[in-house]
Order: structure tokens, then C-alpha cells, then sequence
């Protein structure tokens, strides 16, 4: 009998077809809660939730935070400024003293690419890593895939196309795995400094040109440019980047008329995306804000041990 | 007191021949050389046999870079402990790089590195001093001073020169002196402070690539300028397919210059950093299967003249980190003769031509003493059991720090006799007490 056996969330490598399957049809299951009057069920009662967060965030840590609250247990934020990082400790010597108040899970959002790897070689408790460097952010993927299959019905077969800082994203390297492994053909497209090397290895097209690599694609993902990347040498401005780059009604006429429009965030509107864009019948992006609150209750819950569709109430 | 090596296998690096030979020891040199069972040692009561049947006897390993962290950072390692962890590898002089904290960029720094040497009094240590002042490449250090003080070569190692123009004249200069020149090969720019090779592995892991061409260009710059000057460089850690085509034809065009690869870039690959293991960090990077080859190629056709195993320890303060933060290098003098030796075995080279490459070659391009068995010479002396299999185990190393990502690995092949001007400065405790 299939059993959903990690102790921590490390990255999409990590996980199965079936491992996906059981987090995605867990987080169907968890989505009710959410539209509750009473948003709470007795789930992880008396479990404490550390998130631990070296990078600011909103959205990713509002959500597990809501995620945690509704599953009722018990939550801690912590964060680079608060912490003594500012002291000069060590990742390992923080873990480790974190480790010694027991807790069930620690979320770890980190600038380092490996850094929850590292500190799950040292920590009893559960490991999800809520963005690593330009690593991985798996609970986004795993989102993003919800929300596809959500839409679409189904996730096999359908063409993405990934446009943007490819070569910087995490959320593009998590959403390339997941995808593939759940039999999606994607595309990445954006400037060439903005692909990494030997992109082809991860298993995707490479379309340079956002006009021609949305074409016939039934989810278009757009990144965020990243303001502080913004150095001159990826890219010589935002102004350039939006004409060439960036998603419009003009891109809009060659894509799929049933197509969806997927994005992170946060949102450079009017960057890679323009406003009416991304608030127009195409975009689901808040739908993937939502979905993400659901998809963290499941991971959660399994990776502390529920089997799916027991005390949901 | 004499000391009879008996029933060994001689390499002559000269020749590239393997003899087995006697060898007599006296007084801290080479007395005799003789066809086994030619030498009645009637009396000498007072000798020492070492019985070296089934072994090979080499001149006293050189290794040309090392990092020994004394002055500034004692706690990584010291000079003694350098010592000893080139002791027990087999090694019987090193070269040790400036980097350290203050910068071996003057006379009193070079003097108290050999001060520290003499007081660990186990093997020989060459000081190789900084080429620019600080390690800025903005202006030489005083050659001649140094040199007088002991140097034996200049370096800016763990950082390029990145004034093309303060290099042409450190080379000029040096020629003066008859100073060698050594270059740690890397356009800063182009590194972009990546963390690993850039390729497929970087792609997958989201980390910083550092492309090959970041070492290419500054080789071939180096070339260029030798063949502008006429003067040597010698071109450290060589880690590319792109570098050794360079270096290659550069020789073919008879333009003077000198190579070496560390036992890392023939061992292992980027894939080596899948775990985020930051035990395989290093600059330059492990590179990609075809790089290994084509290192492998330029040690078998002579493009790559010396194997050197740059050693650097790091402290788990600096390693047991993030992988962007942890610091860049391993140890390995206690591991580059048997990595070495599993690369004869592989039939990379022969033996003489490997062990020539551990010894001759770098005192050659250092103009320094040893890298050859001959009767008159000082007798620095390895003895080596070829046969030797073992798991390298983390509390096995000599050096004060740990940092190897080859713990764990089956070795074949190990120093059981270091010998530095007649005197055994290591013997193995494996060794067979008949043999002692």
C-alpha cells in the first residue's frame, strides 16, 4: 500500500508521481476548510510549527503561517533580523538549539541554495524548504500544480512555457521538475542571460522569444524580474525587458484562447506582466494564493504523519 | 650509523626506469647504489635495514602548492602539522603559497615561515611569496629581498594577478632573479562569485557557475605573456579540456611554460557536489567528465608536467556552513599519492612518469634539491607500499583539519618510509615490524 514516507520537503527531486498525486488530492480534501465560517479543524493540535524565514516574505509565509493556524497548531515566526544570525550564529548551532524546544516542523526560507539540506542533517524535526537561494521552491510547484489540475482538469499532456529569469528562479526549477515528472512538456523563454547553461538537462525547450513560445501553450507562467537583479548586465532596463519580454495584450493574440495565466508574485506590473493582464479573465494568480493555503495544510499534515482522510473534521 | 634499504624497486625519474636496487644511506646522502645482494654491511654494527621487498623507493616527494595556514590562522593548521601531514603522505618538501594572515609579501614573513619550518624540523619547506604586494595586483614585492630570504617562486595564488600589465612586468622581473613564476589561473569578472563549476550540475542545484572560461582566459594570457617575454610561467591547479588544449599548443610552439593539476580534477566530477558537500568545494571547480579525461590526457602526454595537491585546510567553521559561504578547498597531501597511484594502475601513466611528476618535475621548474636517486645526493627518500588498501578514515589525517571529500574511500597505495636527508621523519605504524 502506497504511504506518503518523508520526514522533510527538501525539494521536487525528491518526490514521486504518487507522492505528488497523495499531496495534491490531500490538499482537494483540505481546500473546504478554508471557505469555512469556522476556518479551523483539530488536526495538528498540541504540534508546533516553527517558520523560519532569512528572507522577507508575504505571501509564503503568510501562508503556512494560515495553513498551520487552520490545522490548529501551534506556530512560531522567526526571522533573520530577530534572530541571532544578526549575532553571528551559525545555521547549524541555530538548528540546533531550535531542536532542543522540539518542535514538529521547521519551514526554512534561506538565500542559500542547499541551506534546508544542511539543516535537516542536523534537526529531528521535519524540514520544508520554503525557498532556497536559486535552488527550489517546492511548495510553490507544488501549488502551481494544484492549481493546473484545478483548471485544467489534468496536468499530463499539456505544454507550459516558463517565461523569464529562468536562470535565477527557484520557482522556475521547482515548477520545471514537477511538471516533467508529472508528464507536462515545458518550455522556458526569456533573454539569453537569462537561461541558465545547459538548460535542455532539466528536460525543457528553450524558445528565446516570448512571442513565438506561448503559442499553442495551455499555461503561460511569468517569473518576476527581480528589481535588485537589476544590474545592467542581464538586461540593460525594465523599459527594454517589458517590451521584449514582458506578457501584453499585443503577446496575448498568438497564445490559446483557452489559455490559463499563472505568476508567483509579487507582481511588477507593467515589468513582466501588465496590469490588465494580470487581473483579466486569463489569470488565475490569486486562485494560486488561495490554493497554496491548501496545499500547505496537506503537506503538513502528512509530513506529520496523517494518513489521508482520517479527523478532517 | 648507515641505513640499508634492502630488495626495493628504484624509480629513476630520469630515466623513467624501475630498478631494484639497494640503496645505502650515510651521513644523510645516497652513499651506494647496488644490484640486491651485492652489499655486505660488516661493520656497520650500528645500521638500520629496511626491508623493502615488494615496495618501491622514489626520491622524496615534492609538493609544489600548498596552503599551510601559519602565520594567522593556526587553527586550520600550522606549519609542524603541515609538516607532518606531508610527512606521512609521503612528501618530503613542499612549497607553501603567501595567502596567509599577514601575506608572505616580505622578508620577515618568508623568515618566519622558515624559522617555523626548521623548528618542526621534519621535512623541507619552500616559501613561495606573493607576486603583488597584499595580494592587490598593484605593485611587486621586493623579488630580489625574497628571494635572498629563502623564496623560491612568487605567486598571487588563491587570486590572479588581474592587472595583465603588473603580470608582464612580474615575469620580466623574476627573470632577473631566476625566480619562477606560478599563476592561479581566473578572471574574477567572468567567476561572477559563483561557487561550482557552471553546467548542468549549477543549472539542477541553482548555485553560482563558475564556466570554464574563467580559468581559459587567464591561461591563455599567461601563455601569451611568456611568449612575449620569453620568461616561463607556470600555470597552477589546471582543471579544464580548454586549458590543456591551450597549453598544449603552446608548447608546441615551443613557448615556455609549465603546468600542474591537483588529484581532484583527475577523481572526481562536478556530480560530486549533488549533496550540496561542501568538501567539494574548491577553485578552480570540479569540472565535467570530459574535463577529467582531458586532464587525464595532459598527464599522459606530458602537457601537464607536475601533479601538486594544493592543499587546503579549512576548519568546520568554514565548512560545515551554507554551500555559497564555506570556503573554497580541501586537503590533500595525504591523499595525492595514492590517487595518483590508482591513475598508473588505470594506465593514465607508467610509474616513473607518475612518480617523475611528484618529484623531479617540480623541483626542476623550482630549482630546487631532491626529485632524484642518485649516489652523492641528499637521500630524501619514499618508501612506498603499492599494494596497500585501506578505507581513508576521517581520524586517520595527520593534517589539523578534516576537509577532504575523500573519507571514505578505498585507497591503494601508501608512504610507509619518509626519509628527509637520511632521517626517517615518518614510518608507518602498518608497516611489518620485519620490515624495521
Amino acid at each position: 500500500m502506497y504511504r506518503f514516507n518523508h520526514k522533510d520537503l527538501l525539494g521536487m527531486d525528491q518526490l514521486s508521481v504518487s507522492d505528488i498525486n497523495m499531496i495534491l488530492d490531500t490538499a482537494d480534501a483540505f481546500i473546504e476548510i478554508s471557505s469555512r465560517d469556522i476556518k479551523k479543524v483539530p488536526t495538528l493540535r498540541g504540534k508546533s510549527i516553527i517558520n523560519f524565514f532569512y528572507e522577507p516574505s508575504t505571501r509564503t509565509k503568510a501562508s503556512f503561517e494560515m495553513a498551520a493556524k487552520r490545522l490548529s497548531a501551534d506556530t512560531l515566526g522567526l526571522s533573520a533580523t530577530d534572530s541571532s544570525i544578526v549575532k553571528g550564529e551559525t545555521l547549524i548551532d541555530t538548528a540546533r538549539n531550535l531542536q532542543a524546544m522540539n518542535p514538529d516542523i521547521i519551514i526554512l526560507r534561506h538565500p542559500s541554495s542547499g541551506a534546508p539540506h544542511l539543516l535537516a542533517r542536523y534537526v529531528d524535526a521535519g524540514v520544508i524548504n520554503a525557498g532556497d537561494g536559486m535552488h527550489e521552491h517546492p511548495t510553490q510547484a507544488l501549488l502551481d500544480l494544484f492549481t493546473i489540475r484545478k483548471k485544467k482538469g489534468r496536468i499530463k499532456g499539456l505544454k507550459v512555457v516558463i517565461i523569464g529569469d529562468i536562470a535565477h528562479s527557484r520557482v522556475a526549477r521547482s515548477d520545471i521538475i514537477g511538471l516533467r515528472k508529472m508528464g507536462a512538456e515545458v518550455t522556458v523563454s526569456g533573454p539569453p542571460t537569462m537561461i541558465p547553461v545547459d538548460a535542455e538537462s532539466l528536460g525543457v525547450k528553450v524558445v528565446f522569444d516570448p512571442a513565438k513560445a506561448l503559442r499553442n501553450k495551455d499555461v503561460i507562467m511569468m517569473l518576476r524580474i527581480q528589481l535588485e537583479r537589476q544590474s545592467g548586465i542581464l538586461f540593460p532596463s525594465l523599459r527594454e525587458y517589458s517590451i521584449f519580454f514582458g506578457l501584453n495584450k499585443e503577446l496575448m493574440k498568438g497564445a490559446k484562447k483557452d489559455v490559463i495565466i499563472m505568476h508567483p508574485g509579487p507582481i511588477n506590473r507593467g515589468v513582466e506582466i501588465t496590469g490588465d493582464l494580470a487581473d483579466g479573465p486569463f489569470s488565475v494568480i490569486l486562485d494560486q494564493v488561495s490554493n497554496g493555503v491548501a496545499i500547505r495544510m496537506a503537506l503538513l499534515y502528512l509530513l506529520i504523519g496523517g494518513v489521508r482522510g482520517d479527523n478532517l473534521d | 650509523m648507515i641505513t640499508w634499504i634492502k630488495g626495493g624497486q628504484v624509480i629513476d625519474t630520469r630515466s623513467g626506469k624501475k630498478r631494484a636496487l639497494d640503496i645505502v644511506v650515510r651521513k644523510g646522502k645516497i652513499e651506494r647504489l647496488l644490484p640486491p645482494g651485492n652489499f655486505n654491511p660488516s661493520g656497520d654494527i650500528d645500521s638500520k635495514i629496511i626491508d623493502a621487498s615488494g615496495m618501491i623507493v622514489t626520491p622524496g616527494l615534492i609538493d609544489m602548492h600548498v596552503h599551510f595556514r601559519e602565520p594567522g590562522e593556526e587553527y586550520k593548521e600550522t606549519i609542524a602539522t603541515g609538516c607532518q601531514a606531508a610527512a606521512a603522505g609521503g612528501f618530503t618538501a613542499v612549497a607553501c603559497m603567501p595567502n596567509t594572515i599577514p601575506i608572505n609579501d616580505s622578508r620577515s614573513v618568508t623568515d618566519f615561515i622558515l624559522e617555523r619550518a626548521r623548528r618542526a624540523n621534519l621535512i623541507r619547506v619552500y616559501p613561495v611569496a606573493a607576486i603583488s604586494t597584499g595580494l592587490r595586483s598593484e605593485s611587486l614585492t621586493e623579488f630580489g629581498d625574497l628571494k635572498q630570504a629563502g623564496a623560491v617562486a612568487v605567486s598571487d595564488d588563491g587570486r590572479p594577478v588581474t592587472s595583465s600589465e603588473l603580470m608582464r612586468r612580474a615575469i620580466e622581473y623574476a627573470r632577473f632573479f631566476d625566480l619562477p613564476v606560478i599563476s592561479h589561473c581566473e578572471d574574477l569578472d567572468l567567476s561572477n562569485k559563483g561557487v561550482m563549476h557552471e553546467g548542468t550540475i549549477s543549472t539542477r542545484l541553482g548555485l553560482q557557475g563558475i564556466p570554464a572560461a574563467s580559468e581559459e582566459i587567464m591561461v591563455a594570457r599567461e601563455i601569451l605573456l611568456a611568449k612575449l617575454t620569453g620568461y616561463p610561467v607556470h600555470i597552477a591547479h589546471v582543471s579544464t579540456e580548454g586549458s590543456v588544449t591551450f597549453i598544449k599548443q603552446a608548447k608546441e610552439e615551443g613557448i615556455p611554460v609549465t603546468a600542474e593539476t591537483a588529484p581532484h580534477y583527475f577523481s572526481l566530477d562536478h556530480t560530486a557536489v549533488i549533496d550540496f558537500d561542501s568538501n567539494a568545494k574548491m577553485y578552480p571547480p570540479l569540472r565535467e567528465p570530459k574535463d577529467v579525461e582531458a586532464i587525464k590526457r595532459g598527464l599522459s602526454q606530458g602537457v601537464i608536467d607536475v601533479i601538486a595537491s594544493d592543499h587546503a585546510p579549512h576548519s568546520p567553521l568554514e565548512k560545515d556552513v551554507e554551500f555559497d559561504k564555506a570556503a573554497f578547498g580541501i586537503i590533500g597531501l595525504e591523499t595525492a599519492l595514492p590517487l595518483t597511484l590508482a591513475l598508473v594502475k588505470e594506465g593514465v601513466m607508467d610509474l616513473p612518469a607518475a612518480i617523475a611528476k611528484l618529484s623531479f618535475n617540480p623541483a626542476s621548474i623550482l630549482s630546487i634539491r631532491g626529485g632524484i636517486i642518485e649516489e652523492g645526493k641528499e637521500a630524501d627518500l619514499t618508501v612506498i607500499d603499492p599494494n596497500k588498501e585501506y578505507v581513508l578514515d576521517k581520524d586517520s589525517f595527520r593534517s589539523k583539519s578534516h576537509n577532504s571529500p575523500f573519507v571514505g574511500w578505498k585507497m591503494k597505495g601508501k608512504a610507509m618510509i619518509t626519509m628527509v636527508g637520511g632521517r626517517i621523519v615518518w614510518e608507518s605504524d602498518e608497516l611489518n615490524p620485519s620490515s624495521r
